[in-house]
């Protein structure tokens, strides 16, 4: 098993097992709802709020789960803690829950909620668990947030259109007309646009691990030969 | 983790996970609980927000969600299931009523309207509520996508005249999608039988009673 520490906890939650980017896991919510900013946000909100409290939840008692009944168990925890979300969403923040409609409940079905759990909540103490699970969510509404927003400009014109419906009303001030008058380009909205455009995520995160490491390669064998040099 | 070994064990593990069933459970109900005032109140918020979208609020003072009725009529209301129709009066004056018909002939399956219309007949608003039209194309029926949905405002049977209540390319007064076609006709044709219905009912719409019963304020 790899070190868990909080700093690699904190990399692989971001970078290195991205759940959106490495893992490939939760695609379907992911390219559902980030058509828009607001929208990736909200179900990345909601989604990091699931994976926290699972996170902890299957972390607290893991010492008391039977190995052949692992699976239903995560299945009924994470069942609960997204139809309490849902409820919960429903009655305090109704609009969002409005726009976000059938995706809510679906975070049952994101595949990276059940697979963090048996990967590392089930194996790891609460403290790290719970830490993972806001590292795993973050990474995931990065992801999402960054697509919507990209989507969104080619799609619709707009940066954070209908911020003010998540946020409250001060919150318009955050939305930002890029084109004017934009009819759009529906590509970018439907799923189609969607896979591209993770795509090209995908692939600028490999390119940029790639680089990566042929300057740590360089570097170290700069280093190797100094060190021949210096013997 | 622990290993279920005897028989013994397997039956404690079947033990364990219904009562983890059962806890789960037990949480969702006090979860719902808490909940259900919030929604419903939620609930009742969007509809009014969507009725005083179609009517003017100052322009009735009852209770307009408690003053309902249901109709039927698969012709001119586009469904075989009785609609709503609610109710807006200034005291006792019936002011006007908005009517939640149906365009059956979307492109996409059903489009859900809401055609609100003054006590003379003429339209106060329409709002689409639901539908499945194509997103980019059809769905600039939508209110925040368009302001086509507005260009219902104040017409009536008598403006325009019967034969130009269709969309341009049919002959008629009302502008279609580019394209898009199918969606805006279907919502024209649904708007222009809202106002057949209301004319021949007028009398039956604001004469029979509330069918709803709600503890609401």
């Amino acid at each position: 098993m790899s070190d868990v520490t909080i700093k690699n906890i904190i990399k692989q939650g971001l970078w290195s097992k991205n759940q959106a980017l490495v893992a490939l896991l939760g695609l379907c919510p992911l390219l559902a709802v980030s058509s828009t900013a607001i929208n990736g946000l909200g179900l990345g909100v909601a989604t990091l709020a699931t994976l926290i409290l699972t996170n902890t939840v299957v972390a607290v008692i893991r010492n008391w789960i039977r190995t052949e009944i692992r699976i239903p168990m995560f299945v009924i925890i994470i069942a609960c803690v997204v139809t309490a979300i849902e409820l919960l969403m429903s009655a305090h923040f109704h609009d969002l829950y409005l726009i976000l409609g059938i995706f809510v409940p679906l975070i049952v079905t994101n595949c990276a909620i059940i697979g963090r759990a048996e990967a590392f909540a089930s194996k790891n103490k609460v403290m790290h668990s719970a830490l993972d699970g806001l590292m795993m969510g973050l990474g995931f509404t990065l992801v999402l947030v960054t697509l919507g927003i990209v989507r969104e400009i080619i799609g619709y014109g707009t940066i954070f259109g209908n911020a003010n419906l998540m946020l409250g009303e001060w919150a318009s001030v955050l939305t930002v007309t890029i084109f004017q008058n934009y009819d759009g380009l529906l590509f970018a909205i439907l799923p189609p646009g969607a896979f591209m455009g993770l795509a090209v995520l995908i692939a600028l995160k490999n390119k940029i691990d790639r680089t990566q490491e042929e300057r740590k390669k360089v570097s170290d064998g700069i280093g190797v030969s100094f060190e021949i040099n210096k013997a | 983790m622990l290993k279920a070994e005897s028989q013994k064990d397997v039956l404690m593990t079947g033990w364990l996970l219904a009562l983890a069933a059962l806890i789960g459970t037990s949480l969702m109900v006090v979860v719902n609980w808490h909940s259900k005032p919030y929604i419903a109140e939620n609930e009742r918020l969007v509809l009014l927000r969507s009725l005083n979208s179609v009517i003017s609020p100052d322009t009735y003072t009852n209770n307009i969600l408690n003053d309902v009725l249901t109709v039927q009529d698969q012709n001119l209301l586009g469904s075989k299931e009785p609609i709503l129709v609610y109710r807006a009066r200034m005291d006792t004056k019936p002011v006007a009523a908005a009517l939640t018909v149906i365009a059956p002939n979307g492109y996409n399956g059903n489009i859900y309207l809401l055609v609100g219309i003054d006590f003379s007949g003429h339209i106060t608003g329409v709002r689409a509520v639901k539908h499945q039209e194509t997103p980019g194309l059809g769905d600039a029926i939508e209110s925040q996508r368009s302001p086509w949905i507005d260009s219902f405002n104040k017409k009536s049977l008598t403006n325009p005249t019967k034969a130009r209540w269709k969309v341009k390319r049919d002959g008629g007064d009302f502008d279609q999608f580019t394209g898009a076609t199918i969606t805006p006709r279907a919502v024209v044709g649904a708007v222009h039988k809202a106002l057949i219905y209301f004319k021949k009912n007028r009398k039956l719409i604001f004469t029979s009673p509330n069918v709803v019963n709600t503890n609401n304020s």
